[in-house]
């Protein structure tokens, strides 16, 4: 299943829905695209809801990486909902849940922007 | 009964479909129940391997075929996730920063079922890695870096992971005992 996208508001929170595979090639470009684009139009509170991605390898996990640094760079705050058992599993073993701002609920994610 | 499948089919369905169907074959009529696992192993000493483009395309194959034929063995699912993850991971290394995409050199992939082991072989024919050049993706100043986790992950994954570099390109070795620890890898000589 190939990775798709779709962002939507929530009170001036931008949650991006992801589903399928972060991987090397059309997801993590598809990821990172859509970052830039919410960053260079303004939308600095991203929430990357990850729910429905079901494999994650080492370049989806650059792209996570890459997502929050530079969204953090610019000022901005992007946060990881509800993480699957793979995902989290990953970024356990590679020491970044704790770098991660993760959530488990949608409305407490956004309520957590300051 | 001793069962020995060794081709080296170019990467196209066809050939790749041929293939594994003799690897299928010669699994047929085997008793696949845990119990009997490795009387079964025992019985068939078999390897495949594949001669694959340097394309993306070909990482998302090598990961189907780890998949497939980790299944096929008897793997768990938590194992065959992190075998298939493992080749991947090793299949994008080779493709991207051994062969560098060049059209005109190729990646072998290669599966052999031993005794008590799944050994999965990954060559490339790029340039070598120093493998002293590698970082440390825990370590708290590379933690942030976006890439350089591959061979972590599959060291994490597989219970021995060798690495041997040459001028003429890099052997990936990844070793899963059948009935070995599911995490954690031990590491091999490199």
């Amino acid at each position: 299943m190939s990775m798709k996208l779709s962002t939507r508001q929530v009170d001036g929170v931008t949650i991006v829905d992801c589903s399928g595979r972060i991987t090397l090639g059309e997801g993590s470009v598809m990821m990172r695209d859509t970052v830039r684009d919410l960053l260079t139009k303004g939308n600095k509170k991203i929430v990357l809801n990850l729910g429905e991605v079901n494999y994650i390898d080492s370049s989806g996990i650059g792209e996570l990486v890459s997502a929050f640094t530079t969204t953090k760079n610019q000022g901005g705050e992007l946060k990881l909902l509800h993480l699957t058992k793979k995902v989290h599993d990953l970024l356990q073993i590679t020491k970044l849940y704790t770098v991660f701002d993760v959530k488990d609920d949608e409305a407490a994610a956004v309520k957590a922007f300051k | 009964m001793c069962v020995r499948s060794l081709t080296t089919p170019r990467f196209d369905r066809q050939t790749t479909a041929s293939s594994f169907a003799g690897f299928r074959r010669a699994l047929t009529g085997i008793p696949q129940d845990r119990c009997g696992f490795k009387q079964y192993l025992s019985a068939m000493e078999q390897s495949v391997s594949y001669t694959l483009d340097s394309t993306l395309d070909t990482v998302d194959h090598a990961e189907e075929k780890a998949t497939r034929i980790a299944t096929e063995l008897g793997f768990g699912e938590d194992e065959v996730m992190q075998i298939s993850m493992a080749v991947r991971e090793g299949a994008v290394n080779a493709v991207l920063h051994g062969n560098a995409y060049a059209p005109d050199k190729k990646v072998i992939l290669a599966f052999e079922r031993t005794s008590e082991d799944l050994v999965i072989t990954i060559r490339d024919e790029g340039k070598g890695i120093n493998l002293s050049e590698i970082p440390n993706p825990l370590a708290p100043e590379n933690l942030l870096k976006t890439s350089g986790r591959g061979i972590f992950l599959m060291r994490s994954f597989m219970d021995v992971v060798e690495i041997r570099p040459s001028q003429t390109g890099t052997e990936v070795k990844l070793i899963k005992h059948v009935h070995g620890p599911s995490a954690g890898g031990k590491e091999g000589s490199q």
